[in-house]
């Protein structure tokens, strides 16, 4: 199949499908209803399940007996619903639950706006609901990659038994680019025997299984604490993903930037080139784990004297690239956050402060 | 003559931490019985809510899986969605279903889910210590209405059979009782007649348990029983407020008129 146009959230429900999830929960909230108006149609065709639930937390526990029992699935919403399902998302985490979200995200705090935003960076990557647990996060920069990723998101929630999120802000979801749908990306056959509340009768062995969150014995849930963080730590030794730009020649300064901010920042760096001004940029592909050592190696580059965050955010990155610096550099903000995405004269403006 | 009293097999054989006189035992017994007689146990999946029975998967031999507080319906609406081949129950209390899951089960009853709902109405948050619940009969005094409940205040009990009976949908709604063996039979059939209709898959099923708890109502077992009947049945009234069926001839009776 060849590339179609397709707006952002028709293409990350249409890559679901694509990649062998057919159950989709959701409830409705600029700027990503798209998504559930597309597989309202859709679903129902290819032979999925489609339902509208009440509220975002109800949507979370849908999504939770979905998962428990060992079907694929996944929600879309925005920030503030976002901010409801984080008490689902806490237990499909704890749980140890395969399933996927996605945050098409608007400015907040509170109702915000429903302009692009970053502002959920930690909300996404720190976790979000209660309790020690963390989310994949994926942070798409064009059409194409939020279906590459959305397609993916499926096996990655399935090797980690946990919640995968795709975090994209509103511009994703709006924007109309070409796009293909990989056919290697589908999911394999998951794990979901040994684990599933699908009934005993379905499986092998006639032992049946259980889902729960609750430890009152102190060990025994320290230990399950223990166990979730392993999966963590593997996740940073196995599933970091970014992007390097410019990054081959000496730099005066290093961009991090995700997201549709990271492609403003890029033309910012094919100007500044024009200009004679050389800057490099990491753009992480995942949020968590965060490509910590890539930062760490391009902001000690000799040439380079300064790292600069940009963000649709106020700077809630910046602490994470501060960690991945470790102190080599000073490390400055820059960006944007009421829904207007900063421009390439502004970022290249920034870039020039700190150069001089 | 073999045994003619044996433990269904649907009931783990382990001790529960319910307290003496709770109607807990009673209730699980129950489901486990109509489950082994329908013998369903290798396709039913069990809903654990929060509340006194969050620990109740520790006492049946079927998959289940815990819910946050008050999501049980909707935990049981994904399963049952994506895979309409289980049997799917939820087992909830009243400060559990009738206060912070007021919205999950009013929804997922209106949809018309195909699941059942086992609702167990003590008029009385059980595992957080005797608080005052939505089902907290006028002047009762809990830990947090220690001068009995004002409905001035904190208004009447909610009457949750009642109030799911008036939704539109065709649904299965019943309240029954366990306060005596008589009782206890008719709970029984009515449980079973909940799970056929999933079986069916005619409509949502709920029934309503009127139980009781001494502990938290500072009460000897016998007393709480005595007290259930006194107070809480009159209110509480015992029946069958919905069937299907009765949907049914409604529709047809009101299109008829047409």
């Amino acid at each position: 199949m060849g590339k179609v146009l397709m707006k952002g959230n028709e293409a990350i429900g249409e890559a679901a499908i694509r990649a062998g999830c057919l159950n989709y929960f959701a409830y409705p909230i600029t700027p990503q209803s798209e998504v559930a108006e597309y597989l309202a149609r859709r679903l129902p065709e290819a032979g999925g399940v489609f339902l509208q639930g009440e509220s975002e937390v109800a949507v979370s526990y849908m999504i939770f007996g979905a998962a428990a029992s060992g079907e694929r699935v996944f929600t879309t919403s925005s920030s503030p619903g976002i901010s409801l399902m984080s008490e689902g998302i806490s237990y499909i985490t704890a749980a140890q639950c395969p399933a996927v979200f996605v945050n098409i995200m608007r400015g907040g705090p509170g109702l915000g706006g429903i302009l692009p935003s970053q502002a959920d960076y930690m909300q996404s990557v720190k976790g979000g609901g209660h309790g020690d647990y963390k989310l994949l996060v994926m942070a798409p920069a064009s059409v194409q990659e939020a279906v590459e990723m959305m397609m993916g998101a499926f096996s990655l929630a399935e090797k980690y038994r946990n919640p995968v999120m795709i975090l994209g802000d509103g511009l994703i979801g709006q924007m109309m680019e070409p796009v293909e749908f990989p056919e290697h990306l589908k999911a394999k056959p998951s794990n979901k025997d040994e684990w599933a509340t699908n009934g005993m009768e379905t499986r092998k062995r006639n032992q049946r299984n259980l889902v729960k969150t609750l430890y009152l014995d102190p060990e025994e849930l320290n230990s399950h604490n223990l166990m979730l963080k392993a999966k963590y730590d593997q996740m940073e030794k196995e599933d970091v993903r970014y992007e390097a730009y410019n990054v081959e020649g000496d730099y005066h300064v290093l961009i991090v930037s995700y997201g549709t901010m990271s492609r403003v920042c890029r033309t910012a760096i094919d100007n500044l080139k024009d200009q004679g001004v050389e800057v490099g940029m990491i753009r992480p592909q995942t949020l968590f784990p965060f490509p910590r050592t890539a930062i760490f190696d391009a902001a000690g580059k000799q040439s380079c004297r300064a790292v600069l965050c940009v963000e649709m955010s106020m700077g809630q990155m910046v602490e994470d690239v501060e960690r991945s610096v470790l102190g080599r550099r000073p490390v400055h903000w820059y960006g944007k956050c009421g829904g207007e995405i900063p421009t390439p004269e502004e970022v290249m403006e920034e870039v020039k402060k700190l150069k001089s | 003559m073999g045994k003619t009293f044996q433990k269904p097999e649907a009931l783990a054989d382990t001790i529960t931490h319910y307290c003496p006189g709770c109607t807990h035992g009673v209730a699980h017994r129950l489901v486990a019985e109509v489950i082994d007689e329908l013998d369903i146990r290798g396709r039913t999946v069990g809903v654990a809510p929060v509340g006194c029975a969050v620990l109740m998967y520790n006492y049946f031999t079927f998959d289940f899986q815990e819910a946050a507080h008050g999501r049980a319906p909707a935990v049981a609406t994904g399963i049952k969605r994506v895979r309409p081949d289980l049997v799917v129950f939820t087992y909830q209390g009243d400060g559990d279903l009738a206060s912070i899951g007021m919205s999950e089960i009013v929804h997922a009853a209106n949809r018309g889910e195909k699941f059942t709902v086992i609702f167990i109405n003590n008029a009385v948050y059980g595992m957080t210590g005797g608080q005052m619940a939505p089902t907290t009969m006028p002047d009762q005094r809990t830990t947090t209405s220690p001068f009995g409940r004002k409905p001035a205040e904190t208004g009447m009990p909610i009457k949750m059979s009642e109030m799911l009976a008036a939704l539109q949908t065709p649904a299965y709604i019943t309240r029954q009782t366990l306060l005596n063996p008589k009782y206890i039979n008719k709970a029984k059939k009515a449980i079973k007649k909940a799970f056929t209709y999933q079986l069916e898959k005619t409509c949502f099923s709920f029934v309503e348990l009127v139980s009781t708890c001494p502990t938290n109502w500072g009460m000897t077992p016998l007393d709480a029983i005595n007290w259930a009947k006194e107070k809480m049945l009159p209110y509480f009234s015992l029946g069958v407020f919905k069937t299907p069926e009765e949907d049914e001839s409604a529709a047809n009776s009101s299109s008829a008129k047409k």
